[in-house]
């Protein structure tokens, strides 16, 4: 694809630092900031206060009022600006609180912020990000856990990514800032405190690929975001009994790395796909249609979805019962008839 | 400039409950409080509206005619509001960007977008068929409000800019009832962009009559409750709408911040083709709307100002016919299209399943082509 451009930080550091995903995704918003005044933020409490994450954390007060701000508090006022701020040439950044009050800008991403390129015939292309904290497991109350994800990605002109891991967190937002096609970025709540040392700017895979990231011979596990670390989780635990898991971070919902999934599962001939999200609909049908269609013959199982139920998102102290973990995931796996060799 | 979140503004008086109005239904001069402070336009802006409005009607006609015969998969006349849409659309200069809604094909036409670009949308072509850059023009929106959304950003970006640009869109009466029309008069307020909000109130929303979208006495009043001006304009005086939006283009490029402007004028014409208008008005309300004809308002003062001579009026004529002849020509001419395309403008980045999506549907044209049934 094309060729990643050279990035600088505003404060590279040359030896590695700990940063928590968070932290890096307030990195990556300063370094383009710095790299390009057509990037600017706003959204709901990210001046002053840094975000109600702290991901914008210290920015207005190195960047000014001009470039990242407080707007009124209307989702679908924040997306429907960034359009226009986008058709006039910045690069905006905008922020939605939570997943589930993304739900008010639902109209303008899906009917202006996906379709307008295709309406132009490419002449006008919006060049924005609309960052969108996701998922549950941090014991919020209710409208604060949703998993949005399958609305956008089932949405055409729409790119949508989700990293798993601080350094992913850095490379990628700084990619999708710098991307010509508007990006719905998605921040698993539940790794924001992850922590990894982190020399910037780093620069990881592309953004529309899906990454391998633990090896394994006997069965592919495919995560994305939070349930990443569940996959892996599930992998340690099942090493010690000798079953070998290979783990498949897919970072990009939309596009979808056909490629790197398909490679995977045809080498060890077993899948399950894992998210919070119901599994009625979600975005594991998605993947399991996708690799069953490309690697049919090469399956030694029905593809699993390990996800959450098909309820509404429940409330805080009843969460762990819904959210796949690990053991859920082995469980899962029991299901299929063994015959190993 | 800074984002000053310590500012107020004063508190506005609301606008007055009668059409502000430069010229009555006889075409004569207003005089006195009605006039809101704002003089007539010269003559030779007034003829110019004029010209324009002609134009609009005859192409507005022409197009209906062609939709009846089939030629259009739908068409959003604008027959009675061409003073609404061309008093408003011709204060802004062809620096400033326009977001418009399906309604305002003929504020496009006065643009100077040809015909079949506009239409390339109605008659099924392809969503947009104009260069929205060019025309620095948006897309003729659908969904209602979302628009005006997309002009306080690129009023908002051009501040930030320092760009002496001013955006100004259209909404429906109808449109004024959305979320989205609310959070862009507040966005605009909050942030002192340079918009113009142009309410055309045609008092339906297809069959929904007006009292049934607001409880408040004009559009206008909204704009007191978010901090900015709000105007309660005679639509179908097209004096008015000029000089009432030539202010606030004016007032919003110097840094004055936005303007809301409702127009009070009347669909005459279905809401689309598709629409039955007898099962929700009496036709004596559209004859009574008929008798307020914006075009010969403007007629009778020009006349009585011995502007219009018959020279000019059969030069306008031709124009219009001329106008008409193009666009006939252009829509009964086959669209060349090229299904192939719908890949081409989805990403900026091509994608992997989408070039293989195409690659099968050339292979299905091909073979369409080798065996035609
Ligand atoms: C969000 C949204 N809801 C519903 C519609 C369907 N619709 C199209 S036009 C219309 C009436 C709009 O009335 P108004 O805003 O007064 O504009 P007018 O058509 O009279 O110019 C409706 C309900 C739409 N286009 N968008
Ligand atoms: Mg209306």
């Amino acid at each position: 694809m094309t060729a990643t451009k050279t990035r600088t930080g505003a404060d590279a550091a040359s030896a590695p630092t700990e940063l928590t995903m968070a932290g890096a995704l307030n990195a990556a918003l300063r370094d383009a900031m710095a790299e390009d005044d057509r990037v600017v933020v706003y959204g709901e409490d990210v001046g002053p206060l840094g975000g109600v994450f702290r991901v914008t954390d210290g920015l207005q007060e190195r960047f000014g009022d001009e470039r990242i701000w407080d707007s009124p508090l209307a989702e679908s006022g924040i997306v429907g600006t960034a359009i226009g701020m986008a058709i006039y040439g910045m690069r905006p950044v905008v922020e939605m609180q939570f997943d589930a009050f993304s739900y008010p800008a639902f109209e303008q991403i899906v009917s202006h912020v996906a379709k307008m390129r295709n309406r132009t015939k490419g002449r006008v292309s919006l060049p924005l990000v609309v960052r969108i904290p996701c998922a549950g497991a941090i014991g919020g109350v209710e409208h604060h856990s949703d998993s949005s994800e399958s609305y956008w990605a089932s949405t055409p002109g729409l790119t949508v990514v989700m990293p798993s891991n601080p350094a992913d967190a850095y490379s990628m937002l700084r990619e999708a800032i710098e991307s010509d096609d508007p990006v719905i970025f998605m921040e698993p709540k539940s790794r924001y405190w992850a922590k990894a040392p982190l020399a910037l700017p780093v620069t990881t895979a592309p953004m529309d690929r899906a990454l391998v990231v633990r090896e394994g011979s006997d069965v592919t596990l495919i995560g994305y975001g939070p349930t990443v670390r569940t996959a892996l989780e599930a992998a340690d635990a099942a090493a010690e009994e000798g079953l070998s898991i290979e783990v498949v971070d897919l970072r990009s919902l939309s596009p979808f790395d056909d490629e790197t999934v398909s490679a995977s599962v045809r080498k060890t001939s077993r899948a399950a796909v894992i998210h919070e999200a119901a599994q009625f609909g979600g975005f594991g049908a998605e993947v399991a249609a996708r690799v069953t269609e490309r690697n049919f013959y090469h399956l030694a199982a029905p593809v699993l979805r390990i996800t959450g139920f098909d309820i509404p998102y429940p409330s805080p102290k009843l969460e762990e019962y819904h959210l796949p973990t690990a053991d859920r995931v082995l469980a899962a796996l029991e299901t299929w008839e063994w015959e190993l060799a | 400039m800074s984002l000053n979140v310590e500012h107020h503004a004063a508190r506005r008086a609301l606008p007055s409950e009668k059409p502000l109005r430069l010229l009555d239904n006889a075409g004569h001069a207003v005089t006195g409080a009605a006039t809101g402070g704002f003089s007539l336009p010269d003559t030779e802006t007034l003829l110019d509206l004029y010209r324009k409005m002609v134009v609009a009607r005859r192409f507005d006609v022409q197009v209906t005619a062609l939709t009846k015969q089939g030629r259009l998969a739908t068409y959003p006349s604008a027959y009675g509001q061409e003073a609404c849409e061309i008093g408003a659309v011709s204060a802004i200069s062809a620096d400033d960007w326009l977001f418009p809604t399906y309604r305002e094909s003929v504020a496009l036409l006065t643009r100077g977008i040809d015909p079949g670009d506009i239409l390339k949308s109605f008659r099924g072509d392809w969503h947009s068929g104009y260069d929205q850059r060019s025309h620095r023009t948006s897309t003729q929106t659908t969904p209602l409000a979302t628009q005006a959304l997309h002009a306080v950003g690129l009023a908002h970006a051009a501040r930030l800019r320092h760009d002496p640009i001013v955006a100004l869109t259209f909404l429906g009466d109808g449109a004024t009832s959305e979320g989205d029309a609310h959070e862009a008069f507040n966005f605009a307020a909050v942030w002192q962009t340079p918009t113009v909000f142009i309410v055309q109130n045609n008092q339906f929303a297809i069959s929904v009559p007006l009292a049934r979208q607001t409880h408040a006495a004009t559009l206008a009043d909204k704009a007191v409750g978010y901090g900015m001006p709000g105007f309660h304009v005679d639509g179908n005086d097209v004096a008015a709408m000029y000089a009432v939006t030539r202010a606030a283009v004016d007032r919003a490029r110097a840094g004055g911040g936005p303007t809301l402007i409702e127009g009070l004028t009347y669909r005459i014409e279905a809401h689309t083709n598709s629409d039955d208008p007898t099962r929700y008005r009496p036709a004596r309300d559209v004859e009574h709307w008929k008798r307020r004809d914006p075009i010969e308002r403007l007629e009778k003062y020009l006349v009585s100002e011995g502007a219009l001579t018959e020279a000019t009026r059969s030069e306008i004529t031709d124009a219009a016919e001329a106008l008409a002849a193009h666009t006939r020509d252009v829509i009964t001419t086959e669209s060349e299209l090229d299904p192939l395309e719908l890949f081409d403008h989805v990403y900026a980045r091509p994608r992997r399943a989408l070039l293989e999506q195409r690659a099968r549907l050339e292979a299905e044209l091909a073979e369409a082509a080798r065996n035609p049934r």
